[in-house]
């Protein structure tokens, strides 16, 4: 027991909470489902069907059809994609850009952490949807066609590449990056004063292989809790936009913008309404148990004593 | 405590520079002039036309100048036109004091997050301390798994399943607006209760995100405090258990509760877009989103200030209060 690695120590104490294990494998379950999209789906998320329009939940379409004929839960399955692929572009940005101001901000100190700092402050002073939305609707979709070539945009049923999505992946990182900088500063304050930064600095190491290498490193068990944690609330951010009808744009499915449907059709197809919304809420609460779990995994003092 | 507060206030100065900066700059990054919105819809615009208009919007200047002729206006609180058809002034249509109160945008947000602020306060604490005092009973990990929920649930989500309930089957509730049509007509105690029947749904919604998170941190922060040394004391000398609790215990872990009231705001605050839309309800995130999806600018840039100002005043009441609760800071 005493000579075992990291990892297997904290793989043992994850698979002990049962409920660690449950949103592992609800995030499990969604990546499978996102990947072999094509193939779990009984039909194409696109399939107009005009003689079978808003059919309630059967055997022939197991969550019912939309207002156009679409199968809800083909649209639901290939939905997930834009829940995932969102959801971890934007908060790799987010951690990306939080964990470089917040590695400047805790290392050098001076000017550049009071502006920084003080950066952070007005970000977070902003009512937080009221920013991504003014800065949702004042970027133009349009400018990806400038800066990516055709042949990355690809076709198809469902394009990732799609303007409307690259547009709220990059709003949703530009506007959630505050709380990892924070994390990441404290980090640095606490680690950089320690005897192994000075016997790294003795040995001749630079400023850049002590931050990367020797505090960054360190600090990555916080910032991968929170990118976690980060996901989940970028997957209610989305849903939230697209059902508004500013995120992703129909025909493109997506959880948020069948939700709208549902809206629209309130008082006589439920079936819209209840599904995706239930989808959102196992994909958040998987991602939140998950990220739970491997904090009080990785925190072995929260072990010790007692978890709360 | 006077220089602590004046500290404060000074402080607040280069944060709200950097917010009507912010709001600027983004605005203004978008491609085109935000007149286009004008001059695009008219094919039969002259170009003169187009000049005087960029003129009126002072959109003929260097930005930077632009600016600073924004930034002297809204000093006196003045945000300029707002785009809309009626080109009423933006302020006017946020806070309009010629209308009566539930017409004046800012007021129906502020009334309904102050509603639910309360709300959440009121059940979020007592849950917070009985969970932590019942650690690990069925009692515990019920409240916990809700909290869990509360989370993960989208609150548009809530909202729609609320309205499919209670609005569309039950028809116990209005699913739409502030006030029913004939609600002038109304008594005055008729009028509370069609408002409050209004106000129940969207209240609901609103709070349900917060009380999650506050009853989370009010039981990790009780708990935090049972283990302190003055509590076994307070143990060991024999006092009851509800006097441990309520006298010692309590009092202390509150103090952390009154800084999440300041952090609450600009969530609260920006959750509004959601659920007045959804409800139809005319307040300030229903007027931002139109603003936002006509680029109405000077209104768009007018509510981010503004919301910004009010998070900032959430924050320093929030710094306030603790100075008021908490004498070691008091005594500084």
């Amino acid at each position: 027991m005493a000579n075992d690695t990291p990892i297997k120590l904290f793989w043992r104490r994850f698979r002990k909470n049962r409920l660690s294990v449950a949103g592992g494998i609800i995030v499990l379950a969604l990546f499978l489902i996102a990947t072999f999209a094509p193939v779990i789906a009984p039909y194409s998320p696109n399939n107009i069907d005009r003689n079978h329009i808003l059919e309630p939940p059967g055997l022939k379409h197991l969550f019912g059809t939309d207002d156009l004929g679409r199968d809800v839960m083909s649209r639901m399955i290939w939905g997930s994609r834009i829940s995932l692929a969102v959801g971890f572009v934007a908060i790799g940005l987010a951690t990306i850009i939080g964990m470089m101001l917040g590695a400047i901000s805790g290392y050098y100190g001076g000017w550049a952490e009071r502006i920084i700092m003080r950066f952070i402050d007005i970000m977070l002073s902003i009512p937080t949807f009221f920013l991504i939305l003014a800065v949702i609707a004042f970027i133009d979709p349009d400018i990806w066609d400038f800066i990516l070539p055709s042949w990355l945009k690809g076709s198809g049923d469902v394009s990732f590449l799609d303007p409307s999505i690259l547009n709220i992946m990059i709003v949703i990182g530009l506007t959630s990056w505050m709380g990892v900088a924070r994390l990441v500063r404290a980090e640095f304050l606490s680690l950089k004063e320690r005897d192994f930064i000075f016997a790294a600095r003795a040995l001749g190491a630079g400023d850049l292989r002590i931050i990367f290498r020797h505090i960054m490193l360190n600090s990555m068990a916080p910032v991968l809790v929170s990118a976690v944690l980060g996901i989940a609330g970028a997957v209610l951010v989305e849903s939230s936009l697209s059902f508004l009808g500013i995120g992703v744009r129909p025909p493109t499915p997506s959880w948020g913008n069948i939700l709208t449907l549902g809206k629209d059709n309130i008082g006589v197809a439920w079936w819209l309404s209840v599904f995706p919304g239930l989808a959102i809420l196992i994909t958040v609460l998987g991602y939140n148990l998950l990220g739970e779990g491997i904090r009080d995994s990785i925190d072995p003092k929260l072990w010790q004593t007692e978890r709360r | 405590m006077l220089t602590y507060l004046v500290k404060r206030l000074l402080e607040m100065i280069p944060t709200l520079f950097g917010i009507t900066l912010l709001s600027f700059v983004i605005i203004h990054l978008a491609p085109g002039k935000p007149t286009d919105i004008f001059t695009e819809l008219n094919p039969k615009i002259t170009p003169e036309a187009r000049e005087r208009l960029e003129k009126l919007y002072n959109l003929d200047k260097p930005i930077i100048v632009q600016y600073g002729l924004w930034l002297g206006k809204i000093v006196k609180l003045d945000f300029g036109e707002s785009f809309s058809s009626d080109r009423r002034p933006v302020m006017q249509r946020i806070w309009d004091p010629k209308k009566p109160l539930l017409e004046r945008r800012l007021f129906v947000t502020f009334m309904i997050n102050l509603i639910s602020m309360v709300i959440i306060f009121l059940i979020a604490i007592p849950v917070g301390i009985s969970s932590a005092t019942r650690r690990n009973t069925l009692y515990d990990k019920i409240t916990t798994t809700t909290v869990f929920i509360g989370f993960a649930i989208p609150h548009f989500w809530l909202a729609l399943l609320l309205m499919l309930l209670f609005g569309v089957t039950l028809h116990w509730l209005p699913i739409s607006g502030l006030t029913s049509m004939n609600y002038a007509s109304l008594p005055f105690w008729g009028k509370i209760w069609d408002l409050a029947k209004h106000l129940v749904l969207p209240i609901f919604v609103s709070a349900f995100g917060g009380l999650a998170a506050d009853s989370r941190y009010m039981r990790s922060s009780m708990l935090e405090v049972i283990r302190q040394d003055y509590v076994t004391v307070a143990r060991a000398k024999g006092l009851p258990e509800r006097e441990v609790i309520y006298r010692h215990a309590f009092r202390n872990a509150l103090l952390p509760m009154i800084t999440l009231v300041g952090l609450s705001v600009p969530g609260l605050i920006g959750g509004s877009v959601i659920f007045e839309n959804i409800f139809g309800i005319p307040g300030m995130g229903q007027l931002f989103f139109q603003s936002v999806m006509t680029r109405d600018y000077p209104m768009v840039m007018g509510v981010l200030t503004i919301g910004a100002i009010l998070t900032l005043l959430g924050n320093l009441l929030a710094d306030i209060g603790y100075m008021l609760a908490d004498p070691r800071i008091r005594a500084r």
